[in-house]
């Protein structure tokens, strides 16, 4: 063997099947021992030699979700890309110098092509311009080594614009989507290069946030707010279920105290009680989206999808300066990324200045929901209590306090800020069941923990 | 369990859906041809209305297995899913013993008595269990029910087998075919998606739904089907409470065939509408995104001719 092993793949199918499963779990998907043993069962039954058999057969036993799919399908693509530009170093086979008519190539009739290419979505021919446009633009061998810049460089340079960025005029504007398919046949045929001239596989990276096309904040890690958020789910989803064995139901129910006495020859010696059936609780969520909470908005949002998972009787709110439920919203996308941008969309609740005004929000919350709320409901609120010096209206979110059973208040600022400039949180916390601090996702565990009757972290 | 004949390819698998009436894709046939050869579940998932439960009959109806369907809904527990005890019967049979007085049967015999099969009223998953046949079994609208009962689901999807308390463990005599749907209402247990092969089923493809209109009405004209298929593909690219489904693509080609209508012009389009949209915010907003659309259609054709 002279092949360089350090940061080699393993040979043989199996041991890169494994070490493909290892590279999504890293990823954050589920994939256990026992849906590796279902891959392998599966992939017997199956030509491998068909690439999408191969694939799709894997993908039904690993990856369970549409999410999970996603995930999959960016890593089965890169991992199995890079396996065999692995097995071609190891066997020493190469493509040799490509394309060397690239140079003479005029740049004009390479942008012509490329956009023709690009308009009509013809995926091959993509793929050979981007390997022309490679060599043509001199970075074949010497370019910046840098993939990243490279490929958008090139794209500059081609004067590929998406739709909705501002063309000049002449040219039609491209779809956004076959645009990011010539940019992946680009970025491919780079390291392809790239690896053929240092002889060595780069080292594999995880997905960049980015790729995998979920919303980014500057201040979150989202993937840890969305490893809280599944435990959080979980927490609320066992929540109140205790409840079920120790308050017995007063009502008898006939048929089991019937159905018990057989076993005493038809005397009713045990009566046995119709279980009381655990109430969901009734969930209303506010949640503040205005621009002084721009960060934790994001968080706020991903923790209120979260809940809508769990809950079936949960009611949300979003507000700046009025309020808007989007409940609605919730319960027909699925996809964090689509519901974001829909509230940001039609939510409606920036109204002229686009500061939060907590007094207007509490008058129409209360307007709308004031006979659904009960002694059942809870009431959480998410925002920083910021009136920008408007009034806070304090009497109208306590009779909303007094209607309801439970009021919280998850707030993102830090507790010593609290009450300091326009910060009104004194006056709102004084009628809620409790206020928590909530920046982090420790935080949010603190808070499902008393929640769920468990004593407060630290 | 005695050998049920298995499909030995995928292609297989498409042809036979496909003559039971089911033009599946390359997924949905793979994972189909899995479910069988592993003898595991299968989880669809996918928006209402692209055929979820639709596979699990053409399934049936391709194995000529019978189909055993729970339909899910909340509240739904053991006793409407597993099985029950017949306790009218049961106290029947007591009376019945306690009315002969001279020879009264011990209470050891009664009890054997009371708790043997007869008095088992079986739901649909100890019949799926049970059968002396090969089943497919169809647990629709899986998301409807409770984490509970998901739980209870496992010993079924795993071992295929139920335990009873008073008579021990039913064990599978047969190999069902387990299809669960979900509408993704809510995030599935870990523990239940592990157990089960997973399919994501979305809407088809301009010409995989226009197969599909023409196998179910195939009278009708192929470029009338293309302009229906094209216009419910415009429909669903809006945003819209309820989307149309293919059944609805199905029944609206069969009611233009009814109608005698020969083009979809935007006076037939408005007249039939209410076949694929149902909503009365939809209706409005179908109309004037699209029915606009198909009106200035036509009158460039005119103009052109």
């Amino acid at each position: 063997m002279s092949r360089p092993q350090a940061d080699g793949l393993p040979s043989g199918l199996a041991p890169r099947v494994v070490a493909f499963c290892d590279e999504l779990r890293r990823e954050g998907l589920a994939v256990g021992t026992s849906e590796i043993l279902d891959a392998f069962e599966a992939l017997e039954t199956v030509p491998w030699e068909r690439e999408d058999d191969f694939r799709e057969a894997l993908a039904a036993t690993v990856a369970k979700s549409q999410e999970d799919r996603r995930v999959f399908e960016l890593l089965f693509d890169r991992f199995f890309f890079r396996a065999a530009e692995w097995e071609a170093l190891g066997r020493g086979i190469g493509e040799g110098r490509r394309y060397e008519g690239g140079e003479r190539l005029e740049i004009d009739e390479l942008r012509e092509a490329v956009r023709q290419a690009i308009a009509e979505g013809r995926d091959g021919e993509m793929r050979d311009l981007a390997r022309l446009a490679i060599s043509a633009f001199g970075r074949g061998g010497e370019g910046s080594g840098v993939i990243g810049v490279d490929v958008q460089r090139i794209r500059r340079t081609l004067g590929l614009q998406a739709q909705g960025g501002r063309t000049d005029g002449e040219e039609p504007a491209l779809d956004r989507e076959q645009i990011n398919r010539f940019e992946r046949h680009l970025r491919r045929e780079l390291e392809r290069a790239l690896i053929e001239r240092t002889e060595k596989l780069p080292s594999s990276r995880p997905l960049a946030e980015l790729d995998r096309a979920l919303p980014t904040s500057p201040a979150q890690d989202l993937a840890a707010v969305h490893r809280a958020v599944a435990q959080l789910k979980r927490r609320l989803a066992t929540l109140g279920h205790e409840r079920r064995g120790r308050r017995r139901g007063a009502a008898v129910d006939m048929r089991r105290t019937m159905r018990a006495s057989l076993e005493t020859g038809g005397v009713p010696l045990r009566l046995k009680h119709r279980p009381r059936h655990p109430r969901r609780p009734e969930i209303y969520v506010l949640c503040d989206v205005s621009t002084s909470v721009t960060s934790a908005s994001v968080f706020f949002l991903s923790v209120l999808h979260a809940l809508h998972d769990s809950f079936r009787k949960l009611r949300s709110f979003v507000f700046i300066e009025r309020i808007s439920e989007i409940t609605d919203v919730f319960e027909r996308e699925r996809d964090f990324r689509t519901i974001s941008e829909r509230i940001s969309r039609e939510g409606g609740v920036a109204d002229v200045s686009g500061y939060t005004d907590y007094g207007r929000v509490w008058l129409e919350f209360l307007e709308q929901i004031v006979d659904d709320l009960g002694p059942r409901s809870t009431v959480i609120v998410l925002g920083d209590a910021r009136t920008n010096g408007r009034e806070p209206h304090a009497e109208v979110f306590a009779s909303v306090c007094e209607r309801a059973g439970r009021t919280f208040w998850l707030n993102p600022e830090p507790r010593l800020y609290w009450n300091y400039g326009d910060s009104v949180m004194a006056a709102y916390e004084r009628h809620c069941t409790a206020a928590f601090e909530c920046w982090t996702t420790r935080h949010l565990e603190g808070f499902v923990n008393v929640v769920a009757g468990g004593t407060p972290l630290d | 369990m005695p050998e049920t004949p298995q499909p030995s390819s995928v292609a297989d698998v498409k042809e036979a859906l496909g003559r039971a009436g089911y033009l599946a894709d390359e997924p949905a046939a793979l994972v189909a041809y899995l479910a069988q050869r592993l003898g595991k579940p299968v989880l669809v998932e996918g928006p209402a209305g692209v055929g979820k439960t639709e596979l699990a009959k053409a399934l049936s109806r391709a194995t000529e297995r019978h189909l055993i369907r729970l339909q899910c809904y909340e509240g739904l527990d053991e006793a409407k899913a597993l099985y029950e005890w017949n306790y009218r019967k049961q106290l029947l049979r007591i009376q019945a013993e306690s009315g002969t007085d001279a020879e009264r049967a011990s209470w050891e015999a009664v009890h054997g008595d009371i708790f043997a099969e007869e008095f088992l009223l079986t739901r649909p998953l100890l019949q799926a269990i049970a059968s002396t046949e090969p089943v497919v079994l169809l647990i629709d609208e899986i998301d409807k029910t409770d984490q509970e009962f998901e739980a209870m689901l496992l010993e079924v999807l795993s071992d295929f087998q139920i335990s009873i308390p008073e008579l021990g463990v039913i064990e599978a005599r047969t190999h069902p075919i387990v299809v669960l749907t979900s509408n993704n209402s809510r995030e599935l247990t870990e523990a239940l998606k592990r157990r089960c092969l997973y399919l994501w089923l979305d809407y088809p493809e301009v010409e995989r739904e226009m197969e599909i209109v023409r196998l179910h009405s195939p009278e009708i004209d192929e470029r009338l089907a293309r302009r229906l298929v094209e216009v419910v593909h415009m429909v669903r690219q809006l945003d819209l409470k309820k989307p149309p489904s293919i059944a609805e693509s199905i029944d609206w080609a069969r009611a233009l065939l009814l109608l005698g209508a020969d083009d979809l012009d935007s006076a037939v389009f408005e007249r039939t509408m209410s076949i694929i949209v149902k909503h009365r915010t939809d209706m409005d907003l179908v109309a004037e995104r699209v029915g606009v659309k198909l009106g200035g259609a036509r009158l460039d054709v005119e103009t052109a001719g």
